[in-house]
Order: structure tokens, then sequence, then C-alpha cells
């Protein structure tokens, strides 16, 4: 794996930001080429989503030819419910940047048949020709998506029962009233995002250190899913100094040592199609 | 437009870099969607129809308002809505047009008191219409008179005044004719009967507002029991409000009125009616009921001199307008963002550095009036 470790909140953002802009960018998407991604929610990668869509206000960055899907939805919540997924990626991103709504994919929590839903989603991922970046988040339970502890590490898009870790953390959302929150979601498996062809995975915040300590160093372990990316190819994680206080320092001093803590080399632009300097991929 | 499938269907216009006055706040960051004159919610249509925006027109950092609705405006530039002249319907759409440059979308020409004659020739010649390039839509008229209180009549005329006394709501048709076209009465609530006409009224989906009345309280309330719902020009041909006795302007805060119900109460803004501290005590009192009107007589857009309101003569210096040879307030001259901006120093009620100066106006989504420097 890589570790990138940012001084703090937004520095991680704008560092994953940049590196999705020119994941984009290299692949030079067209009209039968299209860069697929997966997206998160939450509050985690909301600077990320700003940063995003700054570089595509600025003219840098197109979302033209980009298709993305969603990693999970709430089950019976309405679709224009303010704290449905469907409104969180409309307001903090699809409004703002200019995807063809039909290549927008988010689970539908509402469909009459969930795991035909679920299985159609697949289907899609496939005919789209794979995930080319999925990002992820984590959750203090270590869960990747809605993959609570006990998930199959090989599992597909199905419909799981929220964890009590997960429906506290997500509380805030509804206003602090447990009874609110959904207990049911839609979620891609923690196999569907092992077969994209490159993962990372966002963790800022201190609430997170030890789900990062349990899912970078302890082993490979469906009671922490996002262990299974030790035996991903190509996966980053990308955290702030906070994320990692329960790793020990030798794994910290290392990874630092590898990318010298300063802020990432100038992202490509789709104006120029050039770049200045080295970039980190 | 053709969508995926090759159908015509409506354009979606999308209006950006502007700031929404919604829910009594100013939005940042939305944008307003419009389409085939609607305003649309562009998240349903994203995931829904899977749609994007046809055109998108950028607002320059502005305030986009709902547009301004004057329901107490008594003609301008040299139209006088109380004058039975030949052709009514020419004045009232020449009003309609000039007005979209204060911001105004929809209004009610109002007629002052005066005989039959001018109500029965006059007012089948107002239809409602929808606004749109030619001007802003007229809602309805308004009923401003005659039956009103004699001291209180201020500028109305007071030969023309008269009772329902003895036959009630049969002297009200008797004397505009017919209703059709009419959206707001205006009446004093102490005249004899006021219940049975307020409730006829009402029952025909007619607002009534009382004003130009030496009510009392308790009169005021029973009338609203009885289904008026609005007050005209507060503060202006009423009693002041006294601790004992607040009159009409105690129903702002009044707990006899019918259960979920409140008032609404018109304020002339202009400068002149209402001395910017009584402004903000009725604001303060009752937020949610007040309309700025601008109670606008023919002279509004013409300079100083003297014009007709009715069946009077109107004199203009400045910002002023009153009876001519008195001391009679008589209408206003300022137009509808002029009370808008007098309101914004008066009460500080939205929290922007703007001067609140009209751009543009917009009816339906489609563009009807814009500045001059906004054109280049």
């Amino acid at each position: 794996m890589r570790l990138v470790i940012l001084d703090n909140y937004d520095l991680a953002s704008e560092w994953a930001a940049k590196y999705i802009c020119n994941r984009i960018i290299q692949f030079k998407p067209g009209q039968d080429r299209y860069f697929t991604l997966g997206l998160p929610t939450g509050s985690t990668p909301l600077g990320c989503y700003k940063k995003l869509i700054e570089y595509h206000k600025n003219g840098d960055l197109s979302f033209k030819y980009v298709k993305t899907f969603n990693m999970d939805e709430y089950v019976g919540l309405p679709r224009n419910h303010p704290e449905s997924y469907h409104s969180y990626m409309w307001n903090n991103f699809f409004k703002h940047v200019d995807i063809d709504p039909n290549n927008a994919h988010i689970l539908d929590g509402n469909a009459a048949d969930l795991q035909a839903e679920c299985d159609a989603f697949e289907k899609k991922i496939k005919e789209a020709g794979g995930i080319d970046l999925f990002v992820g988040g984590i959750g203090p339970d270590g869960h990747i998506a809605f993959n609570e502890p006990g998930s199959s590490l090989v599992s597909r898009t199905r419909l799981k029962t929220l964890a009590m870790d997960t429906i506290l953390a997500n509380a805030k959302y509804f206003d602090g009233d447990l009874s609110k929150v959904p207990t049911m979601a839609l979620t891609v498996g923690v196999g569907t995002v092992m077969d994209a062809r490159e993962v990372m995975i966002l963790i800022t915040g201190a609430h997170k250190a030890f789900a990062l300590y349990k899912a970078i160093e302890e082993g490979v372990n469906h009671m922490w899913t996002v262990s299974a990316f030790q035996q991903h190819p190509r996966t980053i994680f990308v955290c702030d100094e906070d994320a990692t206080l329960e790793l020990r320092v030798k794994t910290v001093k290392y990874f630092k040592a590898l990318k010298r803590g300063t802020v990432p080399t100038p992202a490509y632009s789709q104006r120029t199609c050039t770049h200045s300097g080295t970039t980190d991929s | 437009m053709r969508d995926g499938r090759g159908t015509v269907r409506a354009p979606v216009l999308q209006f950006t870099n502007c700031r929404i006055l919604r829910g009594r706040r100013l939005l940042r960051w939305e944008d307003l969607w419009v389409r085939e004159g609607h305003i649309v919610d562009p998240e349903k249509l994203f995931f829904e129809e899977r749609l994007v925006a046809d055109q998108q027109r950028d607002c320059g950092g502005c305030i986009l308002a709902p547009g301004f609705i004057d329901v107490q405006i008594n003609g301008g530039f040299g139209v006088d809505f109380s004058q039975a002249t030949e052709d009514v319907s020419s004045g009232v759409a020449l009003v309609a047009q000039r007005i979209l440059s204060h911001g105004v979308t929809s209004f009610c020409p109002t007629l002052v008191t005066s005989p039959p004659e001018i109500y029965h020739k006059v007012l089948p010649q107002i239809p409602v219409k929808s606004g749109g390039p030619h001007g802003a839509g007229v809602l309805g008229v308004h009923l401003e008179g005659p039956f009103i209180s004699r001291e209180k009549r201020g500028a109305h005329p007071e030969a023309h005044l008269r009772s329902y006394e003895a036959n009630a709501f049969h002297d009200v048709l008797a004397t505009y004719g017919s209703l059709d076209n009419v959206r707001i009465v205006t009446l004093a609530p102490e005249l004899g009967r006021s219940h049975e006409v307020i409730q006829a009224l009402t029952a025909r989906g007619i607002c009534v507002s009382l004003g130009h009345s030496v009510a009392n309280l308790r009169v005021a309330e029973e009338a609203v029991q009885s289904g008026a719902t609005f007050i005209t020009h507060l503060f202006n041909a009423m009693l002041p409000f006294h601790h004992r006795d607040p009159g009409i302007v105690g129903l702002l805060t009044s707990d006899r009125l019918p259960p979920g119900r409140h008032i609404f109460y018109g304020m002339i803004s202009d400068g002149m009616h209402t001395n910017p501290a009584a402004l903000r005590i009725a604001h303060r009192a009752h937020p949610q009921g007040m309309v700025l009107v601008t109670d606008a007589v023919p002279a509004l857009g013409l300079g100083n001199g003297r014009h007709t309101l009715g069946q009077q003569e109107v004199e203009v210096d400045g910002l002023t307008a009153y009876v001519a040879g008195t001391k009679t307030l008589s209408g206003s001259i300022a137009p509808m963002d002029v009370c808008v901006r007098h309101f914004l120093q008066a009460t500080d009620f939205v929290m922007l550095d703007d001067s609140l100066h009209v751009r543009a106006t917009y009816i339906s989504g489609e563009l009807v009036w814009q500045a001059e420097e906004a054109r280049q």
C-alpha cells in the first residue's frame, strides 16, 4: 500500500483531490472512453469534493466523460430527504460540476426489489468496464462502505443491516435521534471495491485512528473490513496526522520519508494537458 | 430542445451566481432553475428526468427576489385608474409595463371612492391578466371605498362616500356593478351591517381589508372574525394606537383572531406616510404580516405639479403628494423599489451590503425589463 500522511484535514483533502484530478486527466477520457470513479459520502470526503469543484470551476477538470458509482444509500429514506445520499451527492458535488446525469449512478434504496437493484448495479459497473479508481472512507468500526464487521471479504453489492456503531456515528445527521436513523442500507461489497483497478481510502481525524491501525497494522480480518485492501495491488491511504495516532512510530516515519510531507505538486489541467515538475503518481 | 428520445421539450434555464431570497434568508450557493415559467427542483430534474440546464444566465452576484406585488396602486405615469376614460385597458397596460422597471411583476389596480357610474364603466375593462413582456400581471382590482369613514376619508371625496346600512350586500353590488374582476375591497368595519358584507365578500373569494376607519379594536377583531384579512395602509386613515384601545393597529398583536389566522397589513414606506420608528414598531410586533404597498397616484413617474386622483386634484412636490390646497396626504409617488430600499434602511431586515437597486425584472422566467447598464 501507499500511506500518504498530510499535516491536517485540508491538506489531506487537497492531496486526494489532486490525485483524482491527475488520474482523470492522464486517462484522457473521451466520447468512447469514460473514466469510472467510485465515490463515498460522509464528512470525510467533503473537503475533497470542494477541491474537485474548485478545479472544475477553474476550467482545469471536466466530468463530462466521467462515470460515477456511489458506494451506498440508505434503505427506505425518500430520495429527496436531506440526509439521503442522493441529496448529499447533489448538494456537495453533482450540482457544481458538468457530469451527465445518466452517468451518475447511486443505488436506489426505495426500489421495489432491493436485491435486483443491487444486481443491476453490479451489472452497470461491469458494463462500464469496471471501476478505474474507487474512493472510499473508513468507519470507526473499520468498515468500508456499509460492510459492517463480519461482512464477507468477497461480498458483492447487497442489502445490509447497520451495526450499532454506524447508527451512533450517523445519529448526528438525524438531530441526534437514534430512532430516526435508517437501520438498513444497500452497499457495494468488499469484493466489489476490491475489483477496482485502484483504491484510495480517505481517513482523517483522531476518532478514526484506531480503525486505521486495525486496518493496516493488524491482519486481514472480516471484523475490520478495510483490512481486505492489504491484498489489493494498488491501494493508497490518505490521512491527516490525527488519524495516525494509533500507528507505530516506525510505520509513520517510514511512509513520511517516502513522501516529503509537502503539498503535492501542481495538478494536471485539462486546459493545458501538460504538467510541471514531477507528480506523485 | 431535444431529449435522448428525440422528442422536443421545453428548455431548462439556470440562473447562476446569484443570491436567492427565500425563507427570509439570502441563499448564496443555490441557483434558480426555471422551465416553462415554473421554478423547478434541479435535484429532481437530475435524478428523475436525468436533465441538466440547457441555458445558463450569470446573475453577476445579484440578489434574486420574488417579483414585487403591489396591492395598492391608484395609477401612474398620468394614468388614473379611477377615471372612466374611453380606453381604460390601455391605461392599465401602460402602468403595467412601466412598473416592471420598479421590480413589480403583479399588481392590483386600485380605484378610490367614486360614484357608481365610474365603477360600472371601469371595472369590466380591467380583467385579471397574466404578466409577461407586455407588463406586470393584473391580479384583480382593489376597491378602496366608498364604504369608508367620513372622519378618516383622507383624500377621498366626501360627496361620494356611501353606507350599506339599508341593503347590506345588495348596496355593495348596486354601487360597484360587477364584482367579477375585484380582488380586494377596503371598508370601514364600524359601518352598520359590515358583518354581513364582509362575509358575503369573502364567500366570493374577495379579500376584505380594513381601512379609512375609526373602528376600535373590538370592532376590528369582529371584522376579522367575519373574514377580513388585511389592513389598508396601517397607521394612516385610522385611529392612532392608544394603550387602552389600540384600534385597528392592535390587530397586529390581537389574541382574538381565528386560530391559525394572522392579519396582513399594508405599509407605505416612502419615508413620508409613516415615521421609520413606527414602521419598526409594526414590523417588530408582527413581521410576517407586513406588505409593502406604494399607494401610488397618477403622478408617479411624472414631475411636480397638479394631477388628478379620481374626483380630486393632487399637488405633487418632490416625494409628497397632497390633496390640492391642503396638507392631507394623497397617496404616494414613490415607486415600489424605493419603498423597499427605504424599508431596508428603516429596519435592516435584509442582511446585505447591496443597495437593492432593480437590475432586471423577470416574469415566469422571462426577462421583461432590464436596466441600461445591465444590457451591455
